[in-house]
This record gives C-alpha cells, sequence and structure tokens, in this order.
C-alpha cells in the first residue's frame, strides 16, 4: 500500500505558495459560487484591485511624463511639482523611470510565467500521463534544472553577451523556473489520471493530448491559474535581482537598474530617499498584491480555507 | 433507552443560505441496539452521525434535543463536547481510508489521544487496544506502522478498533463496509456485532446507503429521505413488511445480497431527491411516490403506526385509521 | 532503498556533470574571445607581439589543445580541485580565491536559511486559522516575501545605516583592522555581517511563514484533522499533527528554494560589499576574470549539490513513507 515515492514529496510546490495536491474541480455550475466568494474575499478584492491600479499605473503613467526616462535635466531634485518623484544624480526624472520601469516589469512577468508556464506544463503533462521512464526522465531532468543555480548561470552567460533584450530576460527566467510549474501540474494530472471520468475517456479510445486538454487541464484550471500567477510576481523579483547586477535588458529602464543607478550613485550616502524607496514599495506592492490575490482566489477555489 | 434524539435539526452555512441536511429527525436506541440507518446518498446520514459527535464549524445544530444515557448531550457546544468524544459518543467516519494521519505510527497516534483524554490507567488500555487487536485477527505490529502502511480492511478495522476504545455508548459507524470488498464487509460487520455483544460499544448507529448489510448486522432500520427520516421499524419488519412506499422501492429495487448500488438504487422510481437547500412542502417524496395523494402536501408525522413501528406517510396512517376504526366499529 | 539512492545519485551527478560541462562549454560557445578581450587591457603595441602574448595566453589557458581535450583537461582541473589562476589576484590560484570568500557567504546563507526556516515555520503555524495573529502575521509576511533583494539591500543599510548609524553598511571587517583572532577584530565581523545577514533573512522569512500558514491551514481541514476532533483530542494535539504533516512539502520546498536564496544572497552580497561569493562574482565580471567565474560557478554547484543531499537525508528521516518506500524496496 505504500504510496511512492515521487507522490509522497508530490506537494512540495505548496511550500512556495502553490496549493498542495487535492482534489480540484471547477464544475461549470459552481461558477456563480466562485463570482459570489470572489466578490465577497477581502484578499483577492484588495490584491485584484490594488494590481490593477497599478496595472493602469503602468499603462497611463509613462504618457503623462513629462520628460523621457533617459532625459537629462537638473540633477537632484526633490520631489516637487516640476519633478513629482524627483530626479537622480544625472538629472534623470524619477517619476518617467519608475512608470517606465513598472511597464517594463509586468512586461518581464509575463514573459517569465508564459515560458515557465508553456514549459512547465507540457513537461508536467507528458510526465503524469506517461508515468513510467517518461515520467523518470522529466523528474530527473526537473531536479537537475532546480540545482543549477540560475543567476550564476545568467552571470556566466551574461558576461559574454554584449547586449541582452526583454525576450531575452523573459526567457531565461521562464527557462529557469519551469521546474515549479512542472512538479505541480505532473502530481495533479498524476492523482487525475486515476478518476472515473479520465478513465472512462482512456478507454473510450480518445487521443491522450484530447483527453490531457478536455478532461485534465479544465480540471486543474483553477490551480494553473494559481501557479501562473505566482510565477508571474517571481518573474518580477528575480529580473530585479538581475537587472540590479547589471545583467537586464541593454538600453532599456527597469526597476532593477533604477535600483542599480542608485546604488552606484551613493543615493544612501547623500539620502536621496526618493531614488530607491519609491521603486521598491512599487514592486514590493506589485509582487504582494499578486501573492494576496493568489491566497484569496485559493480560498475561493478551495472551499475549505474560506474563514470561519 | 442509552440513547434519544429529540427533534434534531442540522444545518450547513452555505451561500444560499442555511441547508437544512438532517430535518426534525427523532429517535431513540435502547441499550444493546445496533439501528441501521439507510438511505441514498445525500440523504442526511452522515450529517446526522457527525452532528451527534462533531458539528464541525460549517455546520449549525438549528433544533433538538440529544440525551445518552439519562444525559444531556450538548452537540452544539464544542468545549463541552470534546472530553464526551471517544468516550460517551464516537464515530468512525465515512472517511476512514483517509482518517489516520500519514506520518505518525498507530500505536503513537493512539497514545497522543489517550493522553489528549487525560487517561490515567493508560498501560491498561494498551493492553486491551492489544486484546481487541488479537480479537479481531490483528497483529500487535500494526501499532508500529503507518496508516499508508495497511490495506484498506486493516485501516477500517484499525479506526472502528480506535474510535471504540475507551467504550462509548454510542457508535456512529458510518459506511464502514462500504470501501471493503465483499468478503471483507462481512468480516468487519461481524466485528461490530462482536464489539456490541462484549459491551465495547453500548449502541451503535450503522450508517450505510447499503440495505443487505444492514440485515444483518442491524436490530432496527431507519430509512431516511431528503433529510427526514421515512420510517424505523425492528430490523424484520423493514425487510419483510415495510409501510413506507419510499422505503418499498428501496427494497423492490434491492439488487442481489451484497451488490453494490448507490445513485442507481432507485431505478424503478424516476426522479431523484428534492434538493435539500429549498425543500419542496409537504411529503418530500412527493414527486416520486406512487399514491401520493392532495393531503401530501402536508408534511406527514412520524407516527408509531404499531408498537416500535413508525411511519411517516399520509397513506400509511389514513389506512391505520382505517383499520382501527373498522375494528372500533366491528366492536360496537 | 537501493532503487531511491540510486536515483537520487543519479540526478546527483547528472546536475554535476551538466553544470561542469555548461560552465566549460559556456565561454567557449559563446561570442567574444575572452583573451582578446583580456589584450585589449594590455595595449599592446605591435602585432607581432599582440600574437605572442595571445599565443602564450593561449597556451596558459590550456587552449591550444583540441577542443575534446580541452574539455577532458577541464574535467580534471575539477576532479582535482586546479581550477586555474585567477587573473586580478594573479597569481593566486582560483580555488584559493574561492576559499577565502567562502565562509563569509556561508556565514550568511546558513543562518539566514537555517532562522528564517524555522522561525518562519513557527510564525506560519501559529498563525493559521487565529484571526488576530494572522492579521498581523500575514499582510507582513507578504511584504517581506514581495520585496525585491535587491530593494532590502539598500532600504536595510538606509534605515540602520544612513539615518541610524546602527550598523555598518560596506564590506566584512573594518578596513583598517588586520585579520586576527581578537576581539575587536570579531566583533567588526559581526558588526559589518548583522545587516546584509537581516536582508536575507527577512525575505525567505516572510515566504516561510506565509507557506507554512497555507499549509496548516490545509492540514487542519483535511481528513486526519477532523477524525482527530472528532475523537476529541485537544487542538493541542491535532495542531502538532497538522505541523507535522505540513513540514514535509516545507522541507521540500527549502530544497527548491536554494537558488532562490542563493541569488539574493549574492545581489545582497554584492549591495553590501561583502567579502563573500557573491561580491566575488562581481569582481571576476568588472575585472574579465573568466577562469574565476567558471571556478565560483563550480563551487556553488557543489555547494547546492551538498545542501540538497542534506535536505534529502533530512526528509527521509521525516517522512515516514520515503524511508519506508526505501526499505521496502531493499526487502
Ligand atoms: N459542506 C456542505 N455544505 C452544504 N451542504 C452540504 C455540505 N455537505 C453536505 N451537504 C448537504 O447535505 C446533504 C446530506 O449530505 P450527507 O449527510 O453527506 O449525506 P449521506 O451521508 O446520506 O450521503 C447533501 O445532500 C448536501 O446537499
Ligand atoms: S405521504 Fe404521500 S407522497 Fe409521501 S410517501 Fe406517503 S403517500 Fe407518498
Ligand atoms: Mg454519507
Amino acid at each position: 500500500m505504500s504510496e511512492s515515492i515521487s507522490e509522497a514529496a508530490a506537494p512540495e510546490v505548496a511550500a512556495v505558495g502553490l496549493p498542495s495536491v487535492r482534489g480540484v474541480g471547477a464544475a461549470p455550475r459552481k461558477r456563480n459560487d466562485f463570482l459570489y466568494y470572489g466578490l465577497r474575499n477581502k484578499k483577492l478584492v484588495f490584491g485584484l484591485g490594488l494590481e490593477l491600479i497599478l496595472v493602469l499605473v503602468a499603462l497611463i503613467g509613462p504618457m503623462l511624463a513629462k520628460y523621457q526616462p533617459l532625459q537629462t535635466t537638473l540633477p537632484l531634485q526633490h520631489p516637487g511639482s516640476q519633478h513629482w518623484l524627483g530626479t537622480d544624480l544625472t538629472g534623470y526624472d524619477m517619476y518617467s523611470q519608475l512608470t517606465n520601469g513598472l511597464r517594463e516589469s509586468y512586461l518581464i512577468g509575463a514573459l517569465g510565467a508564459a515560458f515557465a508556464a508553456v514549459v512547465g506544463m507540457a513537461l508536467g503533462f507528458i510526465a503524469g500521463w506517461r508515468g513510467g521512464w517518461v515520467d523518470e526522465l522529466v523528474q530527473m531532468i526537473t531536479n537537475v534544472i532546480v540545482m543549477i543555480p540560475s543567476l550564476v548561470l545568467l552571470v556566466v552567460i551574461g558576461s559574454y553577451l554584449s547586449s541582452r533584450s526583454i525576450l531575452f530576460e523573459g526567457a531565461f527566467i521562464g527557462l529557469t523556473t519551469w521546474p515549479w510549474v512542472a512538479r505541480a501540474v505532473r502530481a495533479q494530472t498524476f492523482s487525475l489520471r486515476g478518476r472515473e471520468y479520465v478513465e472512462l475517456a482512456r478507454l473510450s479510445g480518445k487521443r491522450p493530448v484530447s483527453i490531457i486538454l478536455k478532461e485534465i487541464a479544465p480540471n486543474m484550471a483553477s490551480y494553473l491559474f494559481l501557479a501562473v500567477i505566482l510565477l508571474f510576481g517571481s518573474s518580477m523579483l528575480i529580473a530585479a535581482s538581475y537587472d540590479f547586477l547589471g545583467l537586464g535588458p541593454s538600453g532599456t529602464v527597469s526597476i532593477g537598474w533604477i535600483l542599480n543607478q542608485a546604488e552606484n550613485g551613493s543615493a544612501l550616502l547623500y539620502h536621496l530617499w526618493w531614488w530607491f524607496v519609491p521603486p521598491v514599495a512599487v514592486l514590493t506592492a506589485m509582487v504582494a498584491a499578486l501573492l494576496i490575490a493568489n491566497v484569496g482566489l485559493d480560498e475561493v477555489f478551495n472551499p475549505k480555507l474560506r474563514e470561519q | 433507552m442509552s440513547v434519544n434524539v429529540q427533534n434534531l435539526s442540522v444545518a450547513y452555512r452555505s451561500r444560499l443560505g442555511d441547508v437544512t441536511a438532517v430535518d426534525d429527525v427523532s429517535f431513540s436506541l435502547a441499550d444493546g441496539e445496533i439501528m441501521g440507518l439507510a438511505g441514498e446518498s445525500g440523504s442526511g446520514k452522515s450529517t446526522l452521525g457527525n452532528a451527534l459527535v462533531f458539528l464541525d464549524p460549517r455546520m449549525k445544530a438549528t433544533g433538538g434535543k440529544v440525551t445518552v444515557d439519562g444525559r444531556d448531550l450538548p452537540i452544539a457546544d464544542n468545549g463541552a463536547m470534546r472530553h464526551k468524544r471517544m468516550t460517551e459518543v464516537s464515530l468512525v467516519p465515512q472517511y476512514a481510508m483517509s482518517a489516520l494521519t500519514p506520518t505518525r505510527k498507530i500505536g503513537r497516534l493512539i497514545n497522543d489521544l489517550l493522553k489528549s483524554h487525560h487517561i490515567k490507567n493508560r498501560d491498561e488500555v494498551l493492553t486491551e487496544l492489544k486484546r481487541r487487536l488479537a480479537l479481531i485477527g490483528l497483529k500487535e505490529e500494526v501499532l508500529g506502522k503507518y496508516s499508508f502502511e495497511l490495506s484498506g480492511g486493516m485501516r477500517q478495522r484499525v479506526t472502528i478498533i480506535m474510535s471504540t476504545l475507551l467504550n462509548p455508548s454510542l457508535l456512529i459507524a458510518d459506511e464502514v463496509t462500504s470501501a471493503l470488498d465483499v468478503s471483507t464487509q462481512r468480516a468487519v460487520g461481524e466485528m461490530l456485532l462482536e464489539f456490541r455483544d462484549r459491551g465495547y460499544v453500548k449502541s451503535a448507529i450503522a450508517i450505510t446507503h447499503d440495505l443487505s448489510i444492514l440485515a444483518q448486522i442491524a436490530d432496527s432500520i431507519a430509512i431516511m429521505y431528503a433529510g427526514r427520516l421515512a420510517e424505523r421499524a425492528p430490523t424484520s419488519v423493514i425487510v419483510d413488511n415495510p409501510l413506507h412506499p419510499y422505503t418499498q422501492a428501496l427494497l423492490n429495487s434491492l439488487p442481489e445480497v451484497g451488490v453494490r448500488h448507490d445513485q442507481a438504487l432507485l431505478t424503478g422510481i424516476p426522479g431523484r431527491p428534492p434538493s435539500l437547500a429549498n425543500p419542496p412542502a409537504g411529503c418530500r417524496f412527493r414527486e416520486r411516490c406512487p399514491f401520493a395523494f392532495d393531503k401530501c402536501t402536508q408534511t406527514p408525522p412520524f407516527e408509531e403506526i404499531r408498537p416500535g413501528h413508525l411511519v411517516a406517510c399520509w397513506k400509511v396512517s389514513q389506512e391505520q385509521t382505517a383499520v382501527t376504526a373498522g375494528a372500533g366499529q366491528e366492536q360496537a | 532503498m537501493r532503487r531511491y539512492l540510486t536515483r537520487k545519485l543519479i540526478t546527483y551527478v547528472l546536475a554535476f556533470f551538466v553544470g561542469v560541462t555548461l560552465d566549460w562549454a559556456l565561454p567557449h560557445f559563446m561570442p567574444g574571445d575572452p583573451i582578446q578581450g583580456m589584450l585589449s587591457k594590455y595595449n599592446v603595441g605591435s602585432n607581432a607581439s599582440y600574437a605572442a602574448l595571445y599565443q602564450q595566453f593561449s597556451s596558459e589557458f590550456g587552449l591550444n589543445v583540441p577542443l575534446w581535450q580541452q574539455y577532458l583537461n577541464f574535467w580534471h582541473g575539477v576532479l582535482t580541485g586546479n581550477l586555474g589562476v585567477s587573473i586580478y589576484e594573479n597569481p593566486a590560484s582560483v580555488t584559493s580565491v574561492v576559499f577565502q570568500a567562502m565562509p563569509y557567504t556561508l556565514a550568511l546563507l546558513v543562518p539566514a536559511v537555517l532562522l528564517s526556516y524555522t522561525l518562519g515555520n513557527r510564525l506560519g503555524a501559529a498563525a493559521a486559522r487565529r484571526r488576530f495573529l494572522d492579521n498581523w502575521v500575514l499582510p507582513v509576511g507578504y511584504i517581506f516575501q514581495a520585496i525585491p533583494y535587491a530593494g532590502l539591500a539598500l532600504l536595510v543599510p538606509f534605515l540602520f545605516g544612513s539615518l541610524w548609524h546602527l550598523f555598518p553598511t560596506s564590506l566584512g571587517y573594518s578596513e583598517n583592522l588586520i585579520p586576527t583572532f581578537d576581539w575587536t577584530f570579531i566583533s567588526s565581523l559581526l558588526d559589518h555581517w548583522f545587516l546584509p545577514f537581516l536582508t536575507v533573512f527577512i525575505v525567505s522569512l516572510g515566504g516561510w511563514a506565509i507557506g507554512m500558514r497555507n499549509l496548516v491551514i490545509y492540514e487542519l481541514e483535511n481528513d486526519s484533522s477532523r477524525y482527530l476532533r472528532a475523537l476529541g483530542a485537544s487542538e493541542r494535539v491535532v495542531r502538532g499533527y497538522a505541523y507535522r504533516n505540513a513540514s514535509l512539502p516545507q522541507l521540500s520546498g527549502l530544497a527548491l528554494q536554494l537558488g532562490v536564496v542563493i541569488g539574493g544572497n549574492i545581489v545582497t552580497e554584492i549591495a553590501f560589499q561583502y567579502p563573500g561569493l557573491g561580491s566575488l562574482i562581481y569582481k571576476a565580471i568588472s575585472n574579465e576574470d573568466y577562469f574565476l567565474l567558471q571556478g565560483i560557478f563550480i563551487f556553488i554547484v557543489i555547494g547546492v549539490l551538498l545542501a540538497n543531499f542534506i535536505i534529502d537525508l533530512v526528509f527521509i528521516s521525516v517522512d515516514p513513507r520515503t524511508r519506508l518506500s526505501m526499505q521496502g524496496a531493499a526487502a
């Protein structure tokens, strides 16, 4: 009766915030329930609301800027009516830089999450569905990727590349974080595979791809959604680290890059708080809003977690 | 009467208001009685059973009174119930297969439970535990095992032993045979009887959607439909001479003994049970009842038609009055 | 047992193989020529001396033999610990430079990881389904979890250093001290250690607390907790069991998170100019010291493998399913 090791270790992703393995099934008739509880879930409403505001700022903010992000004006201006968020040592307008950085963060978040989701889901589904040596192999690859320190890898790669694009950064992040998705999807597929309706579909001779797409994927839609949200947030954080180290996209303004400039420009020494506090606060809010919405959504999808 | 349940109602909180899954249910159990509780899935059997032991936060008792051995059982008061659980009332849950924690050995789990109940003579209880394990043919080694090392049948037996270890007055055994193969079903059924005979449990409610197993172990049977009791009588009466149309349909649709049936139970009768969120007025079986007539739009009382035989059906009570009236006329 | 261990062992060996191969291959197949880059700094006058120097460097770094031989030589170097000479700390060997920096990194990483893990788990478990504590732990946890390392590595020194002058904000010890084993030096070490440690600690703390909180809530709602309650177990026992069960996924999460924490540690070290491997990486990049970079990479891979191995051992000792399936396979 002993469960396999892989199953025992399955809920691991929970530790990074994903829900652990459990029955998920979002029957359509429950849609109304989701909406009802969704609108009443304080965490979800707060998280989504905050995120929405920030997305709007990212979309509209740069248009309102009086200066280009890399246009030199008067240096070291305090925040005020001329420069809403002040200027840095070079004279760059921090409002313009921050709103543009916000945009880039969302872009990177989306790219990273998309790459990770596609690779992770494909491999996770295949491993969970086929089992056997295919599963073994995919797990092995997953575990190996997890053990290669991605930041150091990027340092090595980055130091040889003369210029890097946003797409490159997004792809790199996605291609080093997909194991989180793959593990979760694999475990879920594994447990769903044994369910009656999947069994039925299989016996009726449906093609695996169509079973995965039509029977399994919809049943873990809520789960995947949560996973992608988290990836979105972690991609933005990872990108901030890369950009801070000067490994980010060349010639663009990102939040990590602003922090890098602040560090190099001795912002701490001269107490130029407006140079780095707003970017840190904004990025933290962006990610925290996602995390909060994520937990809220989890409670909506999973009645047992609702507050009592 | 060792157990007395009066007008018990239990509801789940839901966004559309309360779902009353147990509605005005009354019954009592004599010392040593095993009552079977049968009905389609979703009729409220587990809710009733759980309510008597552990109301989880999503449930609430909306009315009624329960006594065990003449003492009040404060089912709505979680704190007051805690030390009555396992000692006065106990539960073998429907989810017994997943009820045992995966990271503690069975023996350790039991020991922790005893400590939690501040049992003083723990060694004696543990000796007794081993005796009981031996009685049903389990090796003492199971105490050193984790739940996932046990087969389904073993897990089921271990939960029964755990739940009855402190000799509760009332045991709720929820679907203890449903997950098992036929031969194990029989063994587990006999185990319940044996435990009752030895006084490990004073009385028990055996919940199942499988009437055939009840015929073997229950002294009396209560039939539940859509949150209410439809009929209650000694086992032989229910089996040979059921009065409620629903019981009759249930028995008619019964396949050979031992064959499992669940949703397909009432293939003979079209329709499905009404929603408990918003149940229709009157007899809840009305829409499916071949005998329904105008009076059935009112709720039929759960009446004692004959000694020990209670039925909630207008047709039955009318026939009964006709018979007694007829008898009265003859006498006159 | 054998099957489980074999699988683990293969994974480790494979990861090491992939790591070393990547480490070797990247410089070889990336655009650009490291030696050319190096020589461009020397301002070599004539073409002839340039060619001579190029030749010399090529042979010094073993680049004048066929690729496959370079690859084998690289492996030989890795396995014997001979990773060449650091360019910027010439003539110190890469290995010795790395070993000098390593204690600083470990001194940050190990306490930060262990403390944030244990404290975060306790906090999260305590907050689960307890409204008052949850109202505090949850929001603070989210903020900690969501704050970028680079951001905290600026905020912490800004607050504790620039504004409040509580702790030094850069380097590993006072510049005017010479490393000796005396109290002045050790207290200077601790002083300089505190803020970078705090930075790495805080970011991880939030993640562990929230992860544990969510897991414990799941556990408290599952069948085994319900059964315990139905049998009258005290809430303390129920929570104790929930904590134990939730620890397993947290522990595997620790293995998964290592890469992220190491990345954060590097960022933090660089921001604080703390003399660990992270700062060394930074120096290696700015001095185009590719051999040093390669060496650091290898050591970090080895470190991650070792940490994974330790976590595996702990996991086996905590999770009976894994342990027994190992014994089962051996029987
Ligand atoms: N968590 C819940 N929330 C709302 N309603 C519930 C919940 N659980 C059960 N119910 C309702 O209670 C009814 C009885 O359920 P249950 O007692 O489990 O039935 P049985 O044990 O007879 O199969 C179900 O039909 C369902 O409508
Ligand atoms: S009360 Fe009426 S509807 Fe209900 S069972 Fe009896 S005859 Fe049928
Ligand atoms: Mg039930």
